[in-house]
């Protein structure tokens, strides 16, 4: 009589999990190549308003930023709740503005300087007096290229 | 027969993997920047005021008070009819004696065509928010735009977006966007 070896039956079998790392790397290279390094730390509240007719920022190391809005929650017994400057890490004053741009050129390339480009990152319900104070800045350290950063909205 | 070294053991490499991932995840930002580009113009330098005065009808001067409200050439007026009313000034269609003048230009790809010597100016208050201010950039640009669209149809059945550089140019020249924004002053007080 022959002998026929069956196999048990065990349910289901387990799927392999060898590929699993490079399901994850894939999505590690994914991430690392289309994301930037986060810079600063915001200490102010700053929602941008929608506009329609939105260009994208091209070359990001081209850029410096500028934000202008209300300081956070943990900031307001120093600060107040006026809306503030914030330049890289710190909060500033008008006057610091030529500093900064000057020192943003420094780093870049001597060729680079003219495509250089200052993203406003302007809260909402900020008023303009400030926003004007900050443009007549850049008008003087000859920063003339600008960009009001805005939320792309849907046209309906 | 060489003796193989023994196999490494792989099977948490999808847990470093992942501790990278969940850094990388953390640690950087994918926002797209967008936003309205604008140009600031120099400041002027002194003794230069040999420039003719533009005339009045080439300008279009839109005034933003404290209050939010508009005042576009005289009249107060709601933000949605600006476009239309901007648009109707920079193209001057019928050729409307108190609407800009129109000089011929030789333009690639055009031959001569009538350019009119718009110019919008645009003047806001202190106390204007930013939110109002950015509307009325929007409303102007989307001005600018559709008139671009619309000629590009027109000549090349294609939206402007989607022309080679050198058309887009020749449209561009057709179109220019002349925004002003005049040196800060407060109208219409706090």
């Amino acid at each position: 009589m022959a002998k026929f070896n069956r196999k048990k039956k065990e349910g289901t079998p387990a799927i392999s999990t060898a590929s699993l790392p490079d399901i994850v790397f894939m999505l590690l290279f994914f991430f690392m190549v289309t994301t930037v390094m986060r810079e600063t730390e915001l200490k102010i509240i700053v929602k941008v308003p929608g506009a329609t007719e939105v260009k994208k920022l091209e070359k990001k190391s081209l850029v410096s930023y500028i934000y202008i809005g209300k300081p956070r929650k943990s900031f307001q017994k120093i600060f107040g709740t006026e809306p503030r400057i914030q330049l890289n890490d710190a909060f500033a004053k008008v006057s610091d503005i030529g500093q900064y741009i000057t020192s943003e050129r420094s780093e870049r390339d001597e060729k680079e300087v003219p495509f250089m480009t200052t993203s406003l990152k302007v809260d909402k319900n900020t008023k303009m007096g400030i926003v004007t104070d900050v443009k007549q800045a850049l008008r003087k350290a000859n920063a003339l290229k600008i960009n009001y950063s805005t939320r792309k909205e849907i046209v309906k | 027969m060489a003796r193989s070294a023994p196999e490494i053991n792989s099977g948490s490499m999808a847990d470093i993997a992942f501790m990278l991932l969940i850094f990388f995840l953390v640690a950087t930002t994918m926002d797209v920047d967008s936003g309205i580009s604008r140009k600031l113009p120099p400041i002027p330098e002194e003794q230069q005021d040999d420039t003719p005065p533009i005339k009045e009808r080439n300008v279009f001067v839109v005034l933003i008070n404290s209050n939010d409200k508009l005042l576009v050439e005289g009249e107060p007026m709601d933000i949605s009819m600006l476009k239309d009313k901007a648009k109707e000034f920079i193209a001057n269609p019928k050729d409307k004696a108190d609407l800009p003048e129109k000089k011929n230009v030789n333009i690639d790809f055009f031959g001569t065509y009538p350019v009119s010597k718009q110019v919008i100016s645009l003047q806001n208050d202190r106390s204007t928010s930013y939110d109002m201010y950015i509307k009325v950039q929007n409303e102007l640009a989307k001005a600018y735009n559709e008139l671009r669209n619309e000629i590009s149809l027109q000549k090349f059945g294609k939206k402007y977006s989607d022309l080679p550089a050198d058309k887009q140019k020749a449209v561009r020249k057709i179109y220019p966007q002349r925004i002003s924004e005049a040196e800060p002053k407060n109208v219409g007080g706090n």
